[in-house]
């Protein structure tokens, strides 16, 4: 069995320290006793700029930090607590494993109590006697950690060859024969101290250092050796080239002696073959301490490499001097579209054929984002500004292209064509948008359909456009039944190429049960635009595909297997049962609230600076895959910076979109009389002489003056029929009006609104600018003015229009939070899944024309940037999820609703607890 | 640490035994099985907590406080059904119980005001999985039971804020920790459990807390008990709440040098599966998993049948990567009972150094 053992530590990534590492960093910029920035962030209490630091430290290479708190004018215990704390936030951080830094062993034991991880104390030593030293590393080993072994007794630090190896040897035997220490978390730290200093007895340091690091390893070859490596420059401090040479020369012999770790600025290591050779020189002189006269030749040529003060850093347009193909993929990574087609235009004339610019830099940019993206370091927006610098680029060789194919003939390749709809009766696309670009962005040929297609149609163009793959989407519930539909056709009409799922509604157990069975093919449920091309190269590529659809048909054999074998946890009880425990209060004592402007009420053109006051923003990030609340998300450790740009870019438009009017906000709101009746709601509407239906209470007020009957409408609505305890009703939206026989005049309200009249232009405008980003800014923005709008509608309608809660004032948030009296749940949403009912809802509002909305075959409103609902004003009325139907129930609701048995199961499909025959 | 004697060495020495010998079986959910009994809140109060709060002990109480849902409290109120959950896993084959100490801690129990029973609840719910065992062990004296003294994770983490305007601010120390940890694990000692597993780690700084409160523990009473450590793989993400791999969890609390290592709680079996095998190729000691029965569906239930949970754990006892299995939420004694059944006669995982003894 091997004797040796690794070192093993951890952040929130495990890190092994193995002889193949050959040298492990420790970044040394979070120490205040060797940073003079790092020092003042902490001194004036500026923590974010120093997680910065942290931060910097671990993306140029640092495998371990250090942190060290100790200054006489800082608290060090807390200092070291609130900074170790806000790190362990911050996920690229904290992967890497800690190293506690301090003289004061309270300081380290502060340090120790807040990580979760195996880190690393630096440092215990004899200085204080046998006792104390065993003390401190009994206690280590208890905070599981590792520990810094410094070359410290009673008679002070060592500084020779013979007293290093002596005290680390002494070290040794005391930690593992009294403490049972394991010798691999021992990391001797002999001492560097600076050399050069013009005293004598100072020449032989680092060479003392390194020959004691060469018998330390012998004698203990599990344990390590480090050391902080700037010390040994110290006296050429202000000249960082020449320190950074002596870094890199005393490192080079040091690391072949066996020094294995090290304390270091991770970012400013100078390569030891690339310093220029004399300097090289005269540094390996005073290293080494090869002539007498060595720091005097070295200081002589010191100062010709001494970088003046205040030199600039970066220029910020630098990258224009590049090649141009450089200057193509910065464009990309950047999405910097400013140059871009000055810089395709250079390409093209440095190629022989215009689709060589495509093939070569651009791909190659696109990898890189492809990449980076895959790998979690870029975010969506910043994707899709690349495609939209790639879409420029390529608008602008098009003409050449033709122009090529007209000659030879010559198409150029891609990965694979996917034919993209929205399937009929859906009119939902920012998602299948997104995942278009995502697409478009690793070479493979999106041929979209757009949105509400039919079935035939998507397989009519598959056949033509000879697509490799088809991909449906879709937002609302009755678009899975279609899915299903079209995947049916597809098997019936004899396709084998891969279909793929995806949109908000859908999910892998719908998938592996309602659409994977009814076709034989490669059939995939696709979470989001993330995993849209590892799902596309997976089906395209002849040696992925047998073993990614082994994986996933399995996966869905196994929900299927599991969903068969349901547990008898989820009975359902009786519809009786249900409804017998129904939602109840005092009725005869209740007096339902009259609304103050009954009938209709209709807003042409609503003022959208008003509205953009309510929006909530959160699921405007959700919709670009940047999870986070706002505006929390806006300042997020990882997609903050992005949030923040996505934002700005949002606000920006938003301004144009109110000011020069790109949209057009409608509404019709209505209060009619109602009472329940069973779990029906019925509505009693009488004509007037206008022509307007106005409701009135129905019973004892049979007809109107000018004779005309009533006409009674019922809403219908369905019970949950969970098994729950006495004390939860099992919930239906018509407990919350008054039952019938109560005989009082209860009412319930209905809405319609958009903010999405006059977008097209808008949209059309940004698809011929290749802009796919504004485009779906715009979309989003527009659904997000719509909900706004929905709730400023309910807020008024609390206040003014019914006017039950005239008194209510509640900030954005609140609102958000739903902390008012009353709910407006939308038909097709889970308190009343049935999308058919908006038939009803739109026919009482007339909202067609009122509003400007229209409903598709499938129920989807057109404008997409709509929303509609009831008003209920209960104050017991609330969001509730119906979930899943007993056959019993939907037997009764088709009854209800005059439908076949058949025809309910489809339309409540998502709902239903059984499998229809 | 390591050097102090064993508090019941004949014991550990039977464990370790039967730990070279084969696949040993935990039992399954306890909070699955007290539903069964579907206890109103005076079925939780008993008589001494009639009122809402503790008759015989003065302490801080908002006069009526809501102790249903307090399952820990029914080792004092209905030690009769603990007994009967700990005996139903015995019948169904469990080698070693856990004591129903899972929310034991005063930081737990303060959302019930009882914050004083912590000792008392950790001693008796040790004491009735002791005399459970006890009996099944005198009956089948070739088969010895074992106690395992459970620390759940209390309801807050030291390595993670609560306040997201704040990442810096904590709401529990380690210090705090450490002492909550130390009251707890004194009474499952005292109470004569045979092993202490910190288990269902969300954030590995409690669990170092707990490992070093137990350290201190074994250092001021001169002896020790085998220490069992079991981390939670919250979500497919492969990493706890706290942000940490299975390999770099096992880097953390290695130092404590315990008997097992494991995983259990939130992912099934299938899901935990490649986290386990991590376990199993790196681990020291000997390697544990309880897993959920499946994962939740729409309505917060386990639905994975005894059968099914069995053929997956099945599939990780053949492969060698097992010395210790069984159930988290939604086990029941059939699942544990297929479990039994489904790894019989596969050989337990074997430790990476056959010379070195466990702990």
């Amino acid at each position: 069995m091997n004797i040796i053992r690794h070192t093993r530590l951890s952040g929130l990534e495990p890190l092994v320290l193995t002889p193949d590492l050959l040298f492990v960093n420790v970044g040394e910029r979070t120490n205040v006793t060797g940073s003079a920035q790092f020092k003042k962030l902490i001194k004036e209490d500026r923590y974010e700029e120093a997680v910065e630091v942290a931060r910097q430290q671990v993306a140029n290479g640092a495998q371990i930090i250090d942190v060290n708190m100790d200054e006489g004018l800082i608290d060090s215990e807390t200092a070291m607590v609130r900074f170790l704390n806000l790190i362990a936030a911050e996920p690229d951080i904290a992967r890497v494993p800690v190293m506690v830094d301090s003289s004061k062993w309270s300081v380290i034991e502060a340090g120790l109590r807040c990580l979760q991880g195996k880190g690393i104390v630096n440092s215990i030593s004899m200085k204080e006697g046998e006792e104390a030293f065993l003390e401190h590393a009994r206690k280590v080993r208890q905070y599981g950690a590792a520990a810094v072994v410094m070359a410290f007794d009673e008679d002070g630090q060592a500084d020779t060859t013979e007293r290093k190896i002596e005290i680390c040897s002494r070290a040794y035997t005391l930690l593992t024969q009294q403490l049972d220490f394991p010798p691999e978390d021992i990391i001797f730290d002999p001492n560097i101290f600076a050399i050069a200093t013009g005293i004598e007895e100072h020449n032989n340091y680092a060479v003392d250092f390194i020959e004691a690091t060469r018998e330390i390893k012998r004698r203990f070859p599990a344990c390590h050796v480090s050391g902080g490596v700037s010390n040994v420059s110290f006296s050429f401090r202000g000249n960082d080239t020449v320190r950074e040479a002596i870094h890199s020369v005393f490192l080079y012999h040091a690391i072949k002696a066996g020094m294995d770790m090290g304390i270091v600025n991770a970012g400013a290591l100078a390569i030891y073959d690339e310093l220029e050779p004399a300097l090289r020189e005269h540094v390996e002189d005073v290293v080494l301490n090869r002539r007498e006269d060595a720091t005097e030749r070295l200081l002589a040529i010191a100062d010709n490499y001494r970088r003046k003060k205040g030199e600039p850093v970066v220029e910020n347009l630098a990258w224009r001097e590049k090649p141009v193909r450089e200057r193509l993929s910065h464009a990309l990574v950047h999405g910097i579209d400013q140059f871009v087609v000055e810089d395709t235009e250079q390409a093209r004339q440095l190629s022989t054929r215009p689709l060589d610019v495509i093939e070569g830099p651009l791909m190659d940019g696109m990898n890189v984002v492809g990449d980076l993206f895959g790998a979690g370091k870029m975010f969506l927006p910043q994707v899709v500004k690349s495609a939209r610098v790639m879409k420029k680029a390529v608008a602008y060789l098009l003409p050449y292209i033709e122009a090529e194919k007209l000659r030879t003939g010559d198409t150029g390749k891609n990965n694979g064509k996917i034919v993209m709809a929205t399937v009929k009766g859906d009119v939902h696309d920012i998602g299948k948008n997104i995942v278009a670009v995502v697409l478009r962005c690793n070479n493979f040929e999106v041929v979209d359909l757009g949105v509400m297609v039919p079935a035939q149609k998507i397989l009519e163009t598959a056949i033509a456009e000879q697509a490799d793959m088809i991909g449906l989407s879709g937002l609302i519930t009755p678009s899975l039944e279609e899915m299903g539909h079209v995947a049916r056709e597809m098997q019936r009409q004899g396709f084998t190429v891969p279909l793929l799922i995806g949109g908000a509604t859908t999910s892998r157990a719908h998938t592996a049960l309602k659409i994977e069975p009814h076709y034989k093919s490669p059939c995939v449920w696709v979470k989001d635009a993330s995993r849209a091309v590892g799902v596309a190269q997976s089906l395209v590529s002849k040696d992925l595909v047998e073993g990614f659809m082994a994986k996933i048909r399995a996966e869905y054999a196994e929900v299927r297997e599991r969903h068969r074998h349901r547990g008898p946890g989820k009975q359902l009880v009786p519809l009786e049962k249900a409804r017998a425990q129904r939602f109840t209060c005092d009725w005869a004592a209740y007096e339902p609230p009259q609304p103050a402007k009954p009938g209709l009420t209709v807003f042409d053109d609503y003022d959208l600076a008003e509205l953009r006051e309510y929006i909530d923003w959160t699921p405007f990030f959700q919709a670009w895959e940047l999870a986070g609340h706002y505006p929390a998300i806006l300042t997020d450790e990882v997609v903050g910076p992005q949030a923040t740009e996505l934002f700005n870019d949002a606000q920006h438009m938003l301004d144009r979109i109110v000011v020069e009017k790109w949209l057009t906000a409608r509404a019709v709101i209505g209060f009619w009389p109602a009472a329940s009746v069973g779990d029906d709601i019925e509505l009693d509407l009488l004509p007037l002489p206008s022509g307007e239906r106005v409701g009135v209470r129905g019973q004892g007020l049979p007809e109107t003056a000018a004779g005309a009957p009533a006409e009674k409408t019922m809403l219908h609505h369905l019970r949950q029929q969970a098994d729950k305890p006495v004390e939860r009703p099992n919930l239906c939206l018509s407990d919350f009006v008054t039952p019938w026989e109560y005989g009082k005049r209860d009412w319930i309200g209905g809405f319609a609104v958009t903010a999405g009249l006059g977008i097209e232009p808008h949209l059309a405008r940004f698809h011929a600018e290749h802009d796919d980003y504004s485009s779906i800014i715009l979309k989003a923005l527009a659904d997000r003015l719509a909900e706004a709008f929905a709730e400023r509608m309910h807020e008024r309608v609390r206040r003014e229009f019914w006017g039950y809660a005239a008194d209510e004032a509640l900030d954005n948030a609140a609102l958000i939070a739903e902390k008012y009296q009353g709910v407006r749940p939308a038909p097709g949403y889970p308190a009343c899944p049935d999308h058919t009912e908006k038939t009803t809802l739109f026919r009482l509002l007339d909202a067609t024309a009122n509003a400007g909305i229209e409903l598709t075959e499938g129920f989807s409103m057109y404008p997409a940037a709509a929303v509609s609902g009831w008003y209920f004003s209960h104050p017991g009325s609330q969001y509730f999820v119906v979930g899943r139907l007993t056959r019993q129930q939907v037997e009764d609701y088709a009854k209800r609703k005059g439908w076949s048995r058949e025809e309910a199961e489809r339309w409540l499909a998502s709902n239903l607890d059984y499998d229809p025959e | 640490m390591t050097t102090l004697p064993w508090l019941h060495p004949d014991r550990v020495i039977q464990l370790e035994q039967a730990l070279r010998e084969r696949i040993l079986i935990l039992d399954g959910a306890m909070g699955t099985m007290l539903q069964g009994h579907a206890l109103d809140e005076s079925g939780f109060r008993g008589e001494r907590f009639a009122q809402g709060h503790d008759s015989q002990h003065d302490h801080a109480h908002p006069g009526e406080c809501d102790l249903k849902g307090n399952n820990d409290l029914l080792s004092l109120t209905r030690p009769d059904l603990i007994r009967g959950v700990h005996e139903a896993y015995l019948e169904a084959g469990a080698d070693l119980v856990e004591t129903n100490t899972f929310n034991s801690t005063r930081i737990s129990q303060a959302d019930y005001h009882l914050e004083h029973l912590a000792y008392e609840l950790n001693r008796e719910g040790a004491r009735l999985a002791r005399e459970a065992c006890d009996a099944y062990t005198a009956r089948t004296p070739d088969k010895p039971r074992f106690v395992i003294g459970v620390l759940g994770p209390t309801s807050r983490t030291a390595s993670l804020s609560p306040d997201v305007n704040d990442p810096g601010f904590r709401n529990v120390t380690f210090e705090e920790l450490a002492t909550n940890y130390a009251e707890s694990a004194a009474g499952l000692i005292d109470g004569g459990a045979d092993i202490v597993m910190v288990e269902t780690i969300f954030d590995t700084l409690n669990a170092k807390a707990a490992l070093f409160a137990v350290s201190e523990l074994f250092r001021e009473r001169g002896t020790r008990v085998p220490v069992m450590i079991s981390g939670t793989i919250t979500d497919r993400s492969g990493r706890t709440l706290s942000g940490q791999t299975a390999e770099a969890f096992y880097y953390s609390v290695c130092h404590a040098r315990p008997l097992a290592v494991g995983l259990n709680c939130a992912l099934g079996a299938a899901d935990l599966r490649p986290h386990v095998q991590t376990l199993a190729d790196i681990a020291d000691c000997y390697v544990s998993t309880h897993p959920n029965a499946g994962l939740p569906n729409a309505f917060a239930e386990y639905d994975e049948t005894p059968e099914q949970m069995a053929s997956v754990v099945a599939g990780f006892a053949r492969d060698g990567l097992l010395n210790l299995v069984g159930g988290c939420c939604g086990t029941t004694p059939a699942h544990i009972a297929a479990i039994a059944a489904a790894v019989r006669g596969c050989a337990p995982r074997r430790l990476p150094d056959a010379s070195r003894e466990a702990a």
